[in-house]
């Protein structure tokens, strides 16, 4: 028995590989098991190496999985590239119409395609192969019947055959699997659970977190892979009072978020890096003119257009310095869907709290990745709003230390919200002592920041800290480790910027800090050594997550060179 | 120095177009917020950067809300505004570098949202605050700062662009006649649509042009700048496109597109109510992804 089945569908951009894999996932959920997907594909609609890949379990997963149980090869290039990462014992499931291998003795050649059209059911081939896969696991065929059932009775005319048609091509992929006598390790049948769960992607995760946060508004401009956060808003951000918008530029979206902060409502943005780079201006701007707005970056690969459909954690230090000039802007970067949720709800009341901008940064894995999640409690998500003038203290919006109470366009205490360095009332100045209390209340507004939490686990002398969507791997890593008798402590948090004070102290005990985190520069751990914490980064640029046993066995490394360790 | 705020330490130049720009938003905004019974507080200016932003902060009497941002984007930043808040009356202030080089890609756009907003452009043909460089309206040969043979590239006309892009409202006027550019600019914001009104604001510095603009008789100098002749029909495209084809500049009135204006917010509210879009609460929306 095995409690994981790991399942790839390789081939090219169009032919439905991130689709099938999503399919296999979201029937697998409905039969009760945890699931969790990943995909990869070039930067084109058509053709280049695809694949998407499901991990289906009957325990909570954290990653997509090392190695494969099946890969389904839609091609030749299909099989040649994937074919390393299948684990011994695995089973090729390859498209005997486009090629042929030498070798079928754990391999089952299906024309599936060819399959699909004589059954008159041209779209069913991946439910062809989702049989013939789930066969092979043994998973009860019945309860994805069920969900065949569920997905394509939509009360239209045509439902009964649709339904009909795709369960009867489930059960002929099922008969060429039980032909074949191929078998994998059998699945664990799923766990009970008594817990309301949902699938849901990052993405939405995001949005939803935000919408409950009470956001207003939402303007963008489409970039992989950030669209999909604009997309959901401008279907669901639809509100009497609700603004979505399709700025022209990155420019003009972060321009207009701070109008649109300016005017008093809660707002946001989604982009990726290039986009991000067009921000800085804008950014700057609603930092000194204190203006609350959330970007949420959705980090890919690479500078410039870069790897725009590959997963990076890259852009940590331009999220927090996005500009020119003294800046520390939040960030909030969850770990997975879930975290996305809470992490999007705490970035708008972030903003608003110290009224002033906040980065949500993600990453392509998460943003895309489909999960099941136990159903987020909303009733946890306090939504606040930044402190309103009275017009007690007329025009004098930038008085104080800290964070003062913000007048409303159309209400009282009509000031100039102004992006050069200003006296209280607005009105540019360039008196130096005017520069340096402006600065120092810049500054001294993000203390209000201090409800951050963190994870803190085992011992503290040698610490295991990723952040992002590193946390997945990092965690079955340690996990591992752990069980293993390696003396190492997890500590994490969402919040990178700033940390929370305890965790800083925590980790400024320690010896060593050792920061796994896909970008080639070791960002997060850069920053940590400002701050006076013996950090060190494992690095990844492929564009691809972290496998859990490279990092095993490079925390085992790095623990074992006295070099890096502090005395 | 403002009347408002004595430690302020910004001035324009002695003779500088933008003062008679300046009392003329003071009088439009005046006007408006009687004839509605409103606050100035419900007027929103929105400056660029430059010498000419720097109104935002000179005007006298009660004070409309403001931002002074950065460089070129005054449009973006009163669209975010201006759809988040149909109720606020947005008026924006920009320079020909602002609101021509650096933020000309902005224009379009908003032309073709309809936003319910009035810009009001001052033209001084020249980078007035960075002392004198060329800008998209300095005239071909002109030597400036950073056109030491004379200016090579060719003057751009404001107005044949906005007319070009699809701008539904257009004016045209001098900061020299700051009754009737005080009433332009009020029948400017009480269009409901997209409104320019592109002003020629001398820089006593860097540009003199009002010479050129008045003309001299007496040397047989033609006027740079001529009134719109009274038969002039601003609903009649051709017309308008003629008007601003050529070197002289047309004072007055010069387009407005026939027929009812729908500005982008109404727009979006009429979609709405059509599509009877309802916003479906958060609990609702995880509860269609429960497995
Ligand atoms: C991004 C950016 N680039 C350049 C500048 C420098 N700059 C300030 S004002 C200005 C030009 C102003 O010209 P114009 O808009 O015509 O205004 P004027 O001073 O003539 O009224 C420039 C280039 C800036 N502030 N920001
Ligand atoms: S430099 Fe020119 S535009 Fe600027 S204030 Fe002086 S006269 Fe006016
Ligand atoms: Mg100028």
């Amino acid at each position: 028995m095995s409690n994981n089945l790991v399942v790839r569908f390789a081939g090219e951009g169009g032919q439905g590989v991130v689709g099938g894999a999503e399919l296999m996932a979201a029937a697998a959920a409905q039969g009760g098991y945890h699931v969790l997907t990943f995909s990869t594909f070039p930067s084109q609609i058509k053709g280049g190496p695809a694949w998407g890949q499901a991990r289906i379990s009957s325990e909570p997963t954290l990653t997509p999985g090392d190695y494969l149980d099946v890969l389904v090869a839609q091609n030749r290039y299909a099989y040649d590239f994937n074919i390393a990462e299948l684990r011994e014992g695995g089973i090729v499931v390859f498209n005997s119409e486009e090629f042929e291998l030498e070798d079928t003795s754990r391999a089952l050649g299906l024309p599936a395609d060819k399959m699909a059209r004589e059954a008159g059911n041209p779209l069913a081939s991946t439910i062809i192969l989702i049989g013939a896969v789930a066969q092979m696991a043994g998973v009860d065929l019945s309860a994805l019947e069920a969900f065949i059932t569920k997905r394509w009775t939509r009360g239209r005319a045509g439902d009964e055959q649709i339904v009909s048609g795709n369960i009867a091509a489930l059960r002929m992929g099922a008969e060429e699997a039980i032909k074949s006598g191929l078998k994998l390790e059998q699945l664990e049948a799923p766990k009970p659970d008594t817990t309301t769960r949902i699938l849901i992607r990052g993405y939405e995760a995001a949005c939803l977190g935000a919408i409950a946060a009470g956001l207003d508004s939402f303007i963008g401009y489409p970039i992989s892979p950030a669209t999909t956060m604009l997309v959901y808003m401008e279907q669901n951000l639809v509100g009497p009072d609700k603004f979505v918008g399709q700025a022209s530029s990155e420019i003009e979206s972060i321009a207009s978020l701070v109008g649109a902060g300016f005017s008093g409502k809660k707002v946001m943005t989604s982009t990726a890096g290039p986009g991000l780079s067009l921000m800085g201006e804008g950014l700057g701007l609603a930092w000194m003119a204190e203006i609350p707005l959330v970007v949420a970056d959705v980090q890919r690969g690479g500078p410039a257009t870069g790897l725009p459909t590959k997963t990076e954690q890259s852009d940590l230090i331009c999220a927090i310095n996005p500009g020119h000039g003294d800046m520390s802007v939040p960030v909030i970067a969850p770990g997975d869907p879930e975290e996305a949720f809470f992490a999007a709800a705490k970035a708008v009341n972030w903003a608003e709290r110290y009224q002033g901008p906040v980065i949500l940064l993600t990453e392509a894995s998460i943003a895309e990745r489909a999960q099941d999640i136990p159903m987020p409690d909303v009733s946890l998500i306090s939504q606040e709003s930044r402190i309103v003038s009275d017009g007690s203290v007329g025009n004098l919006r930038y008085k104080g230390d800290s964070v003062s109470p913000f007048p409303v366009p159309g209400g009282p205490g009509a000031y100039v919200a102004n992006g050069s360095e200003h006296d209280e009332q607005g009105d540019t100045t360039h008196l130096p002592e005017v520069h340096v209390a402006m600065t120092e209340r810049r500054f001294a507004k993000l203390k209000t920041l201090n409800d951050s939490t963190y994870e803190s686990e085992g011992p503290g002398e040698i610490i295991l800290l990723p952040w992002g969507g590193s946390k997945g791997a990092a965690r079955a890593a340690w996990l591992e480790l752990q069980a293993e008798g390696v003396n190492i402590g997890w500590r994490y948090t969402m919040f990178v910027n700033p940390l929370p004070e305890a965790l800083l102290a925590e980790l400024r005990a320690a010896k060593l800090v050792l920061v796994p985190e896909l970008n080639y520069l070791g960002q997060f751990s850069g920053i940590l050594r400002t701050l006076d914490v013996n950090a060190r980064s494992i690095t990844q640029y492929t564009g691809l997550p972290f496998k859990v046993a490279d990092l095993k066995s490079e925390v085992r490394t790095r623990m074992a060179s006295a070099s890096e360790v502090r005395a | 120095m403002s009347k408002r705020n004595p430690v302020y330490d910004f001035k324009w130049c002695p003779g500088c177009g933008d003062f008679g720009v300046k009392v003329a938003i003071e009088q439009a905004l005046a006007k408006r917020a009687i004839e509605r019974q409103e606050s100035v507080e419900k007027s929103a200016i929105i400056a660029g950067i430059g010498c000419s932003g720097n109104l935002v902060h000179l005007q006298e009497g009660p004070q409309p809300f403001g931002i002074h941002g950065i460089h070129g984007r005054t449009l973006p930043i009163a669209y975010g505004f201006k759809s988040n808040r149909p109720d606020m009356n947005v008026l924006v202030v920009s320079g020909d570098g602002d609101f021509l080089s650096i933020g000309a890609e902005h224009i379009g756009p908003q032309a073709r949202r309809n936003l319910d907003i009035t810009v009001v452009v001052m033209d001084n043909g020249i980078y007035g605050l960075t002392k004198g460089q060329a800008s998209p309206t300095t005239e071909f040969e002109v030597v400036t700062a950073t056109t030491r043979y004379g200016k090579l590239d060719d003057r751009m006309h404001p107005l044949e662009v906005y007319m070009g892009l699809g701008v539904p409202y257009i004016a045209s006027e001098m900061s020299s006649r700051v009754k009737q550019l005080g009433e332009a600019i009020k029948d400017a914001m009480d269009y409901p649509g997209f409104s320019i009104v592109h002003v020629q604001s001398p820089c006593t510095t860097y540009n003199d042009t009002y010479a050129l603009l008045k003309g001299d008789e007496k040397k047989g100098i033609e006027p740079l700048a001529f009134p719109i002749p009274e038969e002039h029909d601003v609903t009649d495209l051709d017309a308008a496109r003629k008007l601003v084809t050529g070197k002289r500049i047309p004072i007055g009135l010069i387009y407005k597109r026939a027929g009812e204006s729908v500005p982008g917010h109404e727009r979006l509210r009429l979609a709405k109510e059509r599509t009877k879009a309802t916003q479906a609460p958060v609990e609702r929306l995880l509860a269609a992804m429960t497995i």
